[in-house]
């Protein structure tokens, strides 16, 4: 139930009073709320839930830990069985 | 999918794994708090992949699981009523309440909608003003925000025929009633990263302190979960108690400061009962007075709802991790996905059903 999903913002427009995206989430779209994080631009990820997006993922921490996680596959523990 | 593929990554997760038996000394007992996170350990088998020193409980963090039998009863009857259109997460028809379940209402004719978004359930109270639409408003901290979006909205518009019935939750305090616990057996738990993404750390980092206990902030995919648990076993066996976070794409120290002021605008912190636990003080969250005109409570006239569980039901002890689900006698018997007789076997992430769907009945009995 507490899912969110990362997705991509296309694009996005004013509508009443809620600035709305249209968010690609690999070949889906969908419309989600980007009231809660106004710093969202298109091309940039969001986590949404329930059709609001709650947070803007950090491509650059994710990037880096993602980084950190493949350098121990590939170096400390190459082989290993588990 | 990206920054889910990824996180999916056999080589990661096999790095991981053996990280971890190079890191564990001794045995510990951990949490999951989410049930999304309990879906997935169960899912990719990350339990069966752990050293044996390390042992999973899975927490009481599906909000589906703990909306009490008396709500989950208002629903259905409410939902049997003719002028009401009564819209839902999907996650909650099939929640069985003391006689019947909101599919089986719809079933029988009543006007059950469900939707994605709360945004839809507003739609449906524009176009339809000669019905009553009432919106099942459940969920934990994660959901809280767009519920309240909702209802904001509402207010605004002064749309008088779109109510919620509201069943919101609080992670945190039942954390801390698990803690005060003299059962307690949890020596570090995975905090919730989608609650964490609204909330912040804060209330985690106070939790930390008072009990000397860690607490990792956690994604939903394999390599998260899996470093989440790495990043925990580390500070325990190092002696540490701190709040740290894995799920850093996501999470940042001071979580969504926009959600949260939503949340306190339309919501105020009360005290609310959880299905199989019982009333865990400011715990929930209900509808501040100056949106009653959207209050279904207040609008409908609801007779007192006392349920009681079916006694042979160990949801109680399966969500404080006292027990598993295949020490319960209705496992997979009396109790299953189609049939459930607790609320923990109707969510694809209620803890029976996550073990009953990934792991069948013989094979949980046997690995006890
Ligand atoms: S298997 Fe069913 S009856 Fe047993 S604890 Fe789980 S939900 Fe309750």
């Amino acid at each position: 139930m507490c899912l969110a999903i990362p997705g991509r913002i296309l694009s996005t427009e004013e509508r009443d009073t809620n600035r709305i995206a249209r968010v690609e989430f690999g070949g889906v779209i969908r419309e989600a709320l980007l009231d809660l994080v106004p710093e969202a631009r298109v091309g940039d990820y969001v986590m949404v839930h329930v059709g609001l997006a709650i947070s803007r993922v950090d491509a650059e921490e994710a990037e880096e830990t993602l980084e950190l996680l493949r350098s121990m596959d590939a170096l400390d523990y190459a082989g290993a069985d588990g | 999918m990206k920054y889910v593929d990824e996180y999916r990554d056999e080589g990661v997760v096999r790095a991981l794994v053996a990280h971890l038996a190079c890191q564990v000394t001794r045995s510990w007992v951990l949490m999951e708090i989410c049930g999304g996170q309990t879906h997935t350990i169960m899912r990719y088998g990350l339990d069966e992949l752990l050293p044996r020193q390390i042992e999973l409980v899975h927490g009481p963090g599906c909000p589906v699981c703990v909306t009490p039998l008396e709500t989950i009863d208002k629903a259905i009857a409410l939902a049997a009523r003719p002028e009401v259109t009564f819209v839902t997460y999907g996650d909650m028809l099939r929640v069985p309440g003391s006689e019947s379940d909101l599919f089986r209402v719809r079933a029988a004719g009543g006007d059950v909608r469900v939707v994605y978004s709360p945004m839809e359930a507003l739609k449906l109270a524009r176009s339809h003003p000669e019905r009553q639409v009432v919106f099942f408003a459940i969920g934990f901290e994660t959901t809280a925000p767009a519920n309240a979006m909702a209802l904001r909205q509402a207010g605004r518009e002064g749309l008088k025929n779109f109510s919620a019935l509201v069943s919101h939750m609080l992670v945190p305090p039942a954390i801390r009633l698990l803690l005060e616990s003299s059962s307690n057996r949890v020596q570090g738990f995975i905090a919730p990263g989608h609650v964490c993404t609204v909330m912040g750390l804060e209330q985690y980092e106070t939790l930390s302190r008072e009990f000397g206990v860690p607490f990792v902030v956690g994604g939903f995919e394999p390599v998260d979960l899996l470093e989440a648990t790495a990043m925990l076993v580390a500070q325990l066996e190092t002696g540490r108690a701190e709040v740290e976070n894995q799920y850093v794409r996501s999470v940042s120290r001071r979580g969504n400061r926009a959600a949260q002021r939503l949340i306190k605008e339309v919501f105020e912190v009360c005290d609310r009962k959880w299905r199989g636990i019982g009333v865990i003080r400011q715990s929930g969250l209900r509808l501040r007075a100056a949106l009653g005109e959207h209050d279904t409570e207040q609008l409908f006239d609801l007779d007192d709802f006392h349920a009681e569980e079916p006694a042979e039901c160990l949801s109680a002890d399966v969500l404080q991790g006292l027990k598993t689900p295949p020490d319960c006698p209705a496992f997979g018997t009396r109790c299953t996905p189609q049939n459930p007789l607790g609320a923990l076997m109707v969510s694809g992430e209620g803890t029976c059903a996550a073990y009953h769907r990934y792991r069948g009945v013989a094979e949980s009995r046997g690995r006890r």
